[in-house]
């Protein structure tokens, strides 16, 4: 028997897998400068505007005289268009997959769901364009205090853009929950309703939740149709027909401005881009852990 | 053969997956309060015919019957029948134990709960239990989760949740086939002792266990039912060659 040949270096395999790295690496050390930078700039920013101050202060003029630095009225712009928007998508998504998962035909299916990503594909400032010429209109028929700019208008029309990722994400969560559970229900005299409310929805409840968590994330960081339909009037207030803005808006205004790099205007974008960072991540790391844990449900 | 009637009674009765016919012009009496074996190789259409038996082929896309089934002389699939109320007294349990990500407790009380059958639901699901012999192993744990049961305890929490209904007949569809040999002679004998009760029909890979356990033994081969009759005759005088090839285990 022939002996074993020397090991050979194989260049091409070496140049490959490095390629490989190089690619994977470069999202990392994005995501790394990204953070740096955000950081950097925050905490430069604390050095003139006490960190409770930003936190806890209740106007935000930073572009007008005399000038504050409290977040809260774009936390509360912010949380306006969220909770609108989940109100509109929650409730239509569950129900929507719901059909898609225990209703529809084949065929239904087949032609739902495209549909369902055609939405998911639509550009949002196509969406903030709708919301301005068709839902802010429509709005003002119905109550005629609404104002041009208002935040019902961008919250109704951020439901509607998150409704395809929630819709899709119950869906995959319910059908996730096997065939015999719901042969089970079935064997014990259930209608299909009872099966859908009392097994599977139950059953796909983390995967639910976990689809609420990544579109209200989604909702709180969407910018193109909040900036379009809501306004740009920082407004610590509940009312959704006035005009507000939120914490994405603000750093489109001042980006879009000649505001001097290195300013303290300059450095409210970062201050307010790392409370969106934080809260987004922060759902992200939610929604994830509970997916993770729904996984394990069945075994 | 018995005499009585039939608590389930298919007549010619064909099953089609779309064009396939899994299930040929077969008849076959399921008496009351026996245990009736349905054996046969893998792919024979024996579970096709178990799920039939309740309706339970509705819900896969493409099934269609042909011929009938008669209970207690209504037929099952005539259009004035609620296949809903009908499960309600034909219970079944499947292959793999398929508790609910529930508790122990809320598994049991889910079928009587959601068809309001009404009395003591506590006594309900501890009679369940003791029935599936499953009480003493859990009666202090009612609580937990099903899941965190051994396979061999799910599957007699499913015999004891289609018990909770107090159907007239129970469907096995192969219940030991993924249990360990000590589990499945539990549950053999779970079904003898439910015999008094109800009327069961077993479908089973394996020969001893149709032997052990039925009264009258249907023995199925490429969708064609090719001999039924009394268990012992079946196992000892079959009258057909395939049977005997069959249950004498040379072939399948």
């Amino acid at each position: 028997m022939a002996e074993l040949s020397a090991k050979k270096t194989r260049w091409n395999e070496w140049v490959l897998e490095k390629l490989f790295f190089f690619c994977a690496f470069v999202s990392v050390i994005t995501t790394a400068a990204v953070i740096f930078i955000l950081l950097e700039e925050t905490l430069t920013f604390f050095e003139t505007v006490p960190v409770l101050e930003f936190l806890t202060g209740t106007r935000w003029t930073p572009l007008l005289e005399p000038k504050h630095y409290g977040i809260l009225p774009l936390v509360a712009g912010t949380m306006l268009i969220v909770m609108g928007a989940a109100i509109v998508a929650l409730p239509i998504g569950v129900a929507s997959a719901i059909f898609l998962s225990e209703y529809a035909s084949h065929r239904a299916r087949s032609i739902i769901k495209p549909i369902l990503e055609i939405l998911a594909g639509i550009p949002t400032v196509v969406y903030g364009y709708f919301a301005l010429t068709f839902i802010t209109p429509g709005l003002r028929v119905i109550l005629p205090d609404t104002q041009i700019f208002n935040a019902a208008s961008a919250a109704i029309v951020v439901g509607i853009m998150v409704l395809p990722m929630v819709a899709s994400l119950c869906d995959d969560a319910l059908r996730a929950v096997p065939a015999s559970l719901r042969h089970g229900g079935y064997s014990l005299g259930a209608t299909s309703f009872e099966v859908t409310t009392r097994i599977v929805v139950p059953a796909g409840l983390s995967g639910i939740f976990a689809a609420f968590v990544l579109a209200v994330s989604r909702a709180i960081g969407e910018t193109m149709a909040v900036t379009l339909a809501a306004g740009a009037t920082p407004n610590l207030t509940a009312n959704p027909l006035e005009s507000i803005q939120t914490m994405t808006a603000y750093i489109v205004q001042v980006s879009l401005g000649d505001t001097p790099s290195g300013s303290l205007t300059y450095q409210t974008l970062f201050a307010v881009a790392s409370v969106l960072f934080v809260s987004t991540l922060m759902l992200n790391i939610l929604g994830t852990w509970v997916m993770r844990r729904f996984r394990e449900v069945y075994e | 053969m018995s005499d009585q009637t039939p608590i389930l009674n298919a007549k010619d009765l064909s099953i089609f997956y779309g064009d396939n016919e899994a299930v040929k012009s077969i008849s076959l009496p399921i008496f009351e309060k026996k245990i009736t074996a349905i054996i046969g190789p893998s792919g024979c259409g024996k579970s096709t015919f178990l799920r039939s038996l309740n309706r339970m082929n509705d819900f896969i896309d493409g099934v269609s019957h042909h011929g009938e089934i008669l209970y207690r002389d209504q037929d099952l699939y005539a259009d004035s029948v609620d296949p809903v109320e009908a499960r309600l007294r034909i219970g079944m349990v499947f292959q793999k134990a398929n508790p609910f990500p529930k508790s122990i407790y809320r598994n049991i009380a889910w079928g009587p709960n959601i068809n309001q059958l009404g009395g003591n639901l506590d006594l309900r699901v501890e009679n369940a239990l003791k029935q599936a012999a499953l009480w003493d192993e859990v009666a202090d744990r009612l609580d937990d989760s099903a899941l965190n049961l051994s396979g061999g305890q799910q599957q007699r929490l499913c015999i004891a949740r289609a018990l909770a209904m107090e159907p007239e007949v129970i469907l096995m569809d192969e219940p030991c086939s993924a249990l360990d040999p000590i589990s499945t002679l539990a549950i053999e004998d779970l079904i003898e002792e439910l015999k008094a009760k109800y009327t069961i029909v077993i479908v089973t890979h394996n020969m001893q266990q149709a032997a052990r356990v039925s009264d009258y033994t249907a023995f199925m081969e490429n969708g064609v039912l090719v001999e039924f009759g009394e268990t012992d005759q079946v196992f000892t005088r079959p009258k057909e060659k395939r049977t005997e090839e069959y249950v004498t285990g040379r072939f399948g």
